[in-house]
């Protein structure tokens, strides 16, 4: 049964890169489609990076301790979508160009800002394993705390990128503050540490 | 692979409009027109008959042509199009973009933040009645109607490079007629140094006029200075592709710079402005450090979010990208460069 809830979530989270296959395939990306698949692969990173933070809320409101079983491969998705928003972009952006791609990291401060977010989700991603829990033992919930900031930088990597109509922005923000605002609360008021 | 993307159709394999629809009496007249039409130099010159003229990019049989003439005269206007010469600066030999990209991929923020949502919202935008104030340091003030703004002007057809500050590019075949054309029926003053443009504000046919974290102060100004406003390279748009200008376009007319980043080509104008200081720009007004006032392309200034050295040539898939070096003035540098002589155009951006 666990097997199973696990297969399904799985295939669920897939469901975004599969639809962004089917549309790569059919040419379904408009006229400037690496400019469309980063912006699809990096609204998809942000949207699973919410879900990933709703888990812990999810399960103290909710009661339902299964919940947290997901917790690591939503994770993990949140990653692989990272990874595909950041491979879009050195590949069909700037065309394995990789001068350019040090000088975009290195000169435009949103990249910088995308680029640290990338490199926190892949020590996240990397420290995973159960293996990895045991080895950094009470350093790894210091360590996956970073997931807070990640959250941050991907939001303000979005604000500097939209132009003249924040909305979008704001909306992520707003959840993202929600979200972190509540284990602030939880913290305060019954001194107990939620979620690393 | 076999299949033609659009942009492998040349403009010349496109059948005219006219020509489409009157196959029928093509096909019952017969044998004399097909001799007649095979001495003249094959089908398009029927189009030659009918209207007098032979666009290079005339409207694809498949445009979604279904809007009304913004007025009755503008039928008029639009049969009698000068075409675009055999040289530049008025043509390239470059691929033009598509119809459908051209008037589906835009940034029109009033309708919408997203590259599909001019086209997609902009269908209650209406340009009839349409009124332009012209203002200012001019002999000759006051709010003219299109008509009286456009119909003493003969139209031609220019196939220009549209350089988006944003890197990427299309070539775009208007139909329009010189500013500066229009200028001198106003009268400047010697006191006129600058031209300020406005586009309409309407939050009931532009939806995303009403959004409540838009950063931006309605209307969208613009502006050139003097000369560059009278170069002969820039146009009035009131058409592309042989057609009305779509809304989503910037219709009923628009400005079009071709050697400044594209949103200097301020759309849906209803007023115009001589000035003598310099006016405030919508964009500049937003992010200075990002957005100047000439915004001449240039490759060897990058914008804090975009490198400028080189640009997207729309349309592509992601396997075969159009990767093209960017051009300083974007390819235009003979008939401008002697405006900016003498200027660090690095701080001058």
């Amino acid at each position: 049964m666990q097997k199973l809830t696990k297969v399904v979530v799985f295939c669920v989270c897939l469901l975004p890169f599969f639809f962004l296959v089917i549309r790569i395939i059919q040419n379904d990306l408009g006229p400037d489609p690496a400019q469309e698949l980063s912006k699809e692969t990096g609204e998809w990173t942000l949207r699973f990076l919410l879900i990933v933070l709703c888990v812990t809320p999810l399960r103290q409101i909710s009661g339902i301790a299964t919940i947290l079983r997901h917790r690591r491969m939503l994770g993990l998705f949140v990653l692989f979508y990272a990874s595909c928003h950041f491979f879009s972009w050195i590949a069909f952006l700037l065309g394995f160009r990789w001068t350019t791609i040090v000088e975009e990291i290195i000169e435009r401060p949103y990249i910088t800002v995308g680029f640290s977010a990338y490199l926190i989700l892949l020590a996240l991603g990397i420290t995973s394993p159960r293996a990895m829990v045991r080895r950094l033992g009470q350093n790894w919930k210091k360590l996956h705390r970073l997931v807070y900031l990640a959250a941050i930088l991907g939001v303000v990597h979005l604000l500097w990128i939209l132009r003249l109509d924040i909305s979008e922005a704001v909306l992520y923000g707003a959840l993202v503050f929600v979200l972190l605002g509540y284990r602030l609360i939880y913290y305060l008021s019954t001194n107990k540490k939620i979620f690393p | 692979m076999l299949i033609k993307k659009p942009s492998d159709i040349k403009p010349s394999e496109i059948t005219p409009e006219s020509v489409y629809k009157s196959r029928r009496e093509f096909m019952q007249q017969g044998s004399t027109l097909m001799l007649g039409s095979a001495l003249a130099g094959g089908l398009p010159s029927i189009a030659n008959a009918q209207n007098g003229s032979r666009l290079k990019a005339p409207a694809p049989a498949s445009a979604s042509l279904n809007r009304s003439a913004p007025a009755a005269w503008w039928g008029d206007k639009f049969d009698n199009i000068q075409p675009a010469p055999d040289s530049e600066p008025y043509f390239t030999g470059e691929a033009l973009t598509p119809y459908d990209d051209v008037t589906q991929y835009n940034n029109f923020y009033e309708f919408g933040m997203d590259k599909r949502d001019p086209y997609a919202n902009s269908g209650d935008f209406q340009v009839d009645p349409w009124s332009v104030e012209i203002a200012g340091e001019v002999a000759r003030p006051g709010v003219y109607t299109l008509e009286d703004i456009i119909k003493p002007h003969e139209l031609e057809e220019r196939i220009y490079r549209l350089r988006c500050v944003e890197a990427w590019s299309m070539v775009i075949p208007w139909i329009g007629f010189s500013l500066a054309d229009l200028i001198k029926r106003f009268e400047p003053t010697s006191r006129a140094n600058y031209v300020e443009f406005e586009t309409l504000v309407d939050d009931e046919t532009m939806p995303a006029i009403r959004s409540r974290f838009a950063i931006v102060r309605w209307p969208y100004r613009e502006g050139l200075r003097m000369d560059e406003a009278m170069n002969p390279l820039t146009l009035m748009a009131v058409g592309l592709y042989g057609n009305y200008l779509p809304s989503q376009n910037g219709a009923p007319m628009r400005l079009i710079v071709p050697w400044k980043y594209g949103f200097k080509g301020i759309k849906s104008i209803v007023k115009i402005n001589f000035r003598e200081t310099q006016p405030n720009t919508t964009w500049n007004d937003l992010q200075a450090n990002e957005y100047g006032f000439f915004a001449n392309v240039n490759p060897a200034v990058h914008h804090p979010r975009w490198r400028q050295d080189t640009e997207r040539r729309l349309p592509q898939t992601l396997f075969s990208r159009r990767v093209i070096e960017t051009r300083l003035f974007n390819g235009y540098e003979e008939q401008v460069a002697s405006m900016y002589s003498g200027m660090d155009l690095s701080r001058n951006y």
